[in-house]
């Protein structure tokens, strides 16, 4: 094998399988080549490799007895850092949790270590996933490794950098408003953003718990289809965790792969183009329709009136759920303790001091805008209201679904910004997440593929919207879209991704 | 500091009481409300607790379905509508006690609601209480303050907290406005939270045991000119924890208030705090707009949509209820109003119960209880159950009676040696040597004793009048040390004198 890091994770769970190379040399040859280029890419916070190591060396040992293994055993796997790990610090980013190590996994990671995945690390992100630029970081920047200069896309930046710099085969996303699906776009990446309760959120530190969901951050469709099947499931321990039994995305996946779509209806959504998005963006989406097209699917447009109202109802829906999940944190328990400087050391002065040093600006100023939005007498107004709106943008998506099997649009308007252009304009940051917030909102599936590169040379994302419990049908869609721009480029997107600078 | 008051009997004279309860009962259920840690009483701080219990970052709580069947059984014993779908929502605060900052519980859509009680008072009077609600929600942890002289956070080093307490499930009722109690509004109170407790226990949610804080009860009282007048602002005093303490804080209130309205100045809208030692409440914080809990649904629970027919079942399985049971038990064991009442009043349904079910009559059984136990009781200034003697004892001491092996007197010394731990009643009789003397050959001996030492009285009766055979029965009860029984004693005289 000439590097192990380049093989998607089904091809490396294959030479795996087949003893072509062991686990332990495939999670070396990662954890080598996090020494080796995270340093300027910085997607990890912490990096585990004797835990990794020893992982990948119990799954080799199984395997040399011959004992039934999972089919992603010994495939290693990155973890955003809002997701608890036992024994693994867990900071969701933020200087508030600096040092704690968790007493308990996340139920998504029991299933991937009980299925032998090597935990190579914690990935970077926006702090408590509030962001879309993974600036917002208390412990520095990540970096776009298609241009260094550039965001990875946020919240889970980490996760998709550490993924398009081949420093991880698979991670591990979170998604809220389009923390998985809009890195992945500006990676270069996959990412999916599963029915809300496909995945357990037990273990996902809260950002809003009506909108979170965890997913799979790949570089291929299959790989995504793969880690979904891993991580999904009923979880006793999440009340809104679905009963369904796990889909057979990874069948879907290679059934469109393989560019069956003909009679799929793809519906594009009219309010998600035009005014704010780059041309180039627009022009990468309209070339992926045309593929699909002549694939056989039939394309159609359908209308989402509401949708233009969704950014204002996740902006209160949101920050008043953070405002109660992020009053935990006070100094009282674990994680930072501040207490003041002077006067009295009273429990409540101590939670204040802790909570004004250890969270960043973005974090306050939704904490306040949430506080605001839950106060007596304005309920009503600002809560209610955009619930009223979630319900609106459901039945948006319900009559779309009349007309459509998918509904698909660009995942971001843009592509990569630089790092520091957009941080002191917080409005212009929320924007990046027009088209992928409406998902969340209505707790159905989304997913971003790579289709091409703009006009300044990164990555656009082209973004795959199912109805509940149909995640199936994106892996179809989306095989399709992978498989018929690799045939036009001749190679996967990252292939064409500048080489990282190999500190020796 | 202390409060002016106006004496009690004035107060009521002159100003209309109108109360509310709250009352927090603790379930007895083996886990949490929202979590897999175990609960229970004296348990190591913090050994009874789970990332869920501790509010760790990523924990999620998950409703304990026996906690809605308990809350259930409480409603529909208050006869309570149950809601069809309710919802748990956030009360937001922050306190070190609260291991999210935010309490679970229910606000706008309790599990069940408006349904009424009736307590009775100690004379009988039945007094009708309606209930507004009744909803699920966690308990707090418990703070220790440590290092300041009265135990309380003024003044304290540092603070303990113990996290087993938070999460335990607790059932919050509610009552309206409780009007027309009149005088009595202290004693109804008392009725009201004594009733509860004795339900809880009956449906076997709770062991409801006051002392260890698995019922508390939070006291809303507001005096207005007449009956007529709009409802005045009112106080809220917490955590007042035992029977005797609702009915003193009432009282309280009640003549603190009154003297507050006297003097032309408002009742302040607060919270107050319940002085157990000397039986007054003072002021807590102040309840003002300024408290915003910001309550929003619990987005991390589902709805609950108890199956009709789940309740319909629930209904149909509760246990009787102690006011049906009394009703039941007065009839089966014959008791006159008044009679039965006194039984009730002094905690001894349970024990005559238990007492006939031990083979006793219901009237014996009721005379040893509300009488020569009672006594004792008192005597001793402990509640009847708290005597170390067993219905099961009761009913043995009672049977040697009916088989006419002792007599009453003899009954009550042989009670005595149980009382002082000589055992049960059997082995008191041998120990003490206390049998009826059934065998007529000493009893004969005795007499003829009797009758030799007094022939003049042999001399009367022989003539005829009966009156001096008493002291003849005297002579032989004082031989026999009282083990005859006086009624064989009386023929076997008339025999051997007739003869």
């Amino acid at each position: 094998m000439s590097d192990l890091t380049r093989l998607s994770a089904a091809d490396l769970a294959g030479a795996l399988t087949s003893g072509e190379v062991s686990s332990v040399e495939a999670t070396q040859a990662h954890l080598d080549r996090i020494a080796a280029v995270d340093g300027p890419v910085h997607a990890f916070l912490h990096v585990s490799s004797e835990e990794a190591l020893a992982t990948a060396r119990a799954v080799d040992e199984a395997r040399a007895r011959r004992e039934p293994l999972h089919p992603l055993a010994g495939v290693p796997i990155a973890v955003k850092d809002v997701v608890v790990t036992r024994g693994l610090p867990t900071t969701a980013g933020s200087r508030i949790l600096e040092g704690w190590v968790p007493p308990y996994d996340a139920t998504l990671v029991t299933k991937i270590k009980a299925a032998g995945l090597p935990i190579l690390g914690k990935t970077n992100m926006d702090e408590f996933a509030m962001g879309s630029s993974t600036e917002h970081s208390g412990y520095g920047n990540t970096h776009n490794p298609w241009d260094l200069e550039r965001i990875p896309g946020g919240s889970g930046g980490g996760s998709a950098a550490a993924v398009a710099a081949f420093e991880a085969p698979l991670a591990i996303g979170t998604d809220t408003g389009g923390s998985i699906r809009q890195p992945a776009a500006v990676t270069g990446t996959v990412g999916v953003k599963p029915t809300y309760g496909s995945v357990s959120r037990y273990g996902l530190i809260a950002l809003a718990s009506s909108l979170d969901q965890a997913g799979p951050v790949t570089r291929t469709v299959l790989d995504a289809a793969l880690l979904h099947e891993l991580i999904a499931g009923h979880d006793p321990h999440d009340s809104t965790s679905l009963t369904d039994p796990v889909g057979d995305y990874a069948a879907q996946a290679r059934r469109g792969l393989a560019g069956d779509v003909k009679g799929m209806r793809v519906g594009v959504v009219k309010e998600l183009s035009g005014e704010g998005y780059q041309p180039g963006v627009l022009a990468r989406f309209e070339e992926s329709l045309d593929l699909l097209r002549e694939a056989g699917a039939e394309v159609v447009e359908v209308s989402c009136p509401h949708f233009e109202y969704a950014l204002a109802a996740y902006y209160l829906i949101l920050p008043a759920e953070a405002s109660s999940n992020l009053a935990k944190f006070d100094g009282m328990r674990y994680g930072l303790r501040v207490e003041p400087d002077d006067g009295p050391v009273t429990a409540e002065r101590v939670m204040a001091a802790t909570r004004g040093q250890g969270f960043g600006d973005e974090v306050k100023r939704r904490i306040i805008l949430g506080t605001y939005a839950l106060s007596a007498g304005y309920y009503d107004a600002y809560y209610g209201s955009a619930q009223k709106v979630r319900t609106l943008i459901q039945r948006d998506f319900a009559a779309a679904f009349e007309k459509a099997d998918v509904l698909v649009s660009p995942t971001a308007p843009t592509t990569a910004f630089k790092l520091g252009e957009k941080l002191d304009d917080p409005l212009a940051m929320y924007l990046n997440d027009v088209a992928t917030i409406p998902v969340n909102l209505a707790g159905v599936p989304g997913m971003s593929v790579p289709s091409g590169l703009s006009d300044d040379g990164l990555p656009v994302g082209f973004q795959v919207i199912a109805p509940a419990r149909e995640d199936a049908r994106l892996y179809r869609v989306a095989g399709a879209v992978e498989a018929l721009l690799e045939a036009r480029w001749g190679g996967p997107i990252l292939a064409q991704a500048p080489e990282l600078e190999v500190r020796k | 500091m202390s409060d002016t008051l106006v004496e009690y009997d004035d107060a009521v004279a002159r100003y209309d009481t109108v109360f509310g309860i709250e009352v927090h009962v603790e379930l007895g259920t083996r886990t949490k409300m929202f979590d897999a840690a175990e609960q229970g009483f004296g348990a190591d701080p913090n050994t009874q607790v789970t990332p869920v219990s501790l509010g760790l970052p990523g924990a999620l709580p998950a409703v304990n379905g026996t906690a809605v069947e308990y809350a259930i059984r409480i409603g529909l014993a208050l006869n309570c509508s149950i809601a069809e779908s309710c919802r748990f929502a956030r009360k937001n605060y922050f306190y070190p006690d609260v291991p999210k900052n935010f309490q679970t519980s229910q606000y706008d859509e309790p599990i069940a609601h408006d349904g009424w009680v009736d307590v009775e008072l100690e004379d009988g009077t039945v007094f009708r209480i309606e209930i507004e609600r009744a909803h699920m929600e966690e308990d707090a942890g418990k703070n220790t303050h440590v290092g300041g002289a009265t135990g309380r956070i003024h003044g304290a080093l540092y603070s303990l907290v113990d996290y087993n307490r938070a999460g335990v499930p607790l059932v919050e009722i509610v009552t309206k406005p409780v009007a027309g109690a009149g005088a009595r509004a202290p004693e109804v109170a008392r009725a009201y939270v004594q009733t509860l407790r004795d339900m809880f226990r009956a449906l076997g949610v709770s062991e409801a045991r006051m002392e260890r804080g698995n019922v508390r009860a939070d006291v809303n009282v507001s005096l207005r000119p007449s009956s007529g007048s709009p409802l005045g602002t009112r106080t809220e005093t917490k955590n007042v924890n035992s029977f005797r303490s609702v009915e003193r804080a009432v009282r309280y209130e009640i003549s603190r208030q009154a003297a507050v309205l006297d003097a032309g100045q408002a009742v302040v809208q607060e919270t107050r705090h319940w002085h157990e030692d000397t039986g007054h409440t003072t002021s807590g914080r102040i309840k003002s707009d300024a408290e915003d809990y910001r309550y929003f649904p619990e987005p991390d629970l589902l709805p609950i949509v108890p199956d009709p027919a789940w309740v319909e079942q629930i209904r149909a399985n509760l246990p009787e209820l102690p006011a049906a049971r009394r009703r039941r038990l007065q009839v089966e064991w014959g008791y006159a109003d008044a009679e039965m009442r006194d039984v009730v009043n002094a905690g001894a349904v349970e024990l005559i119960e238990a007492t006939v079910a031990a083979g006793a009559g219901a009237a014996a059984a009721r005379k040893w209880w509300m009488g020569e136990l009672a006594r004792t009781a008192k005597e001793q200034g402990v509640e009847l159950e708290e005597l170390p003697v067993t219905p099961r004892q009761i009913g043995a001491l009672q049977r040697l009676v009916d088989e006419g092996r002792l007599t009453d007197k003899l009954a009550r010394q042989v009670l005595e040696g149980v009382l002082a731990g000589e055992g049960d009643p059997e082995e008191v009789v041998v120990a003490r040597g206390l049998e009826v003397v059934s065998d007529d050959g000493p009893l004969l001996a005795a007499i003829d004793d009797a009758l030799a030492a007094q022939p003049d009285v042999v001399a009367k009766i022989r003539g005829g009048n009966l009156g001096p055979v008493g002291a003849i029965i005297g002579a032989v009860m004082k031989a026999t040390r009282g083990q005859a029984d006086a009624a064989r004693v009386r023929e076997l005289v008339l025999e051997r004198v007739q003869s």
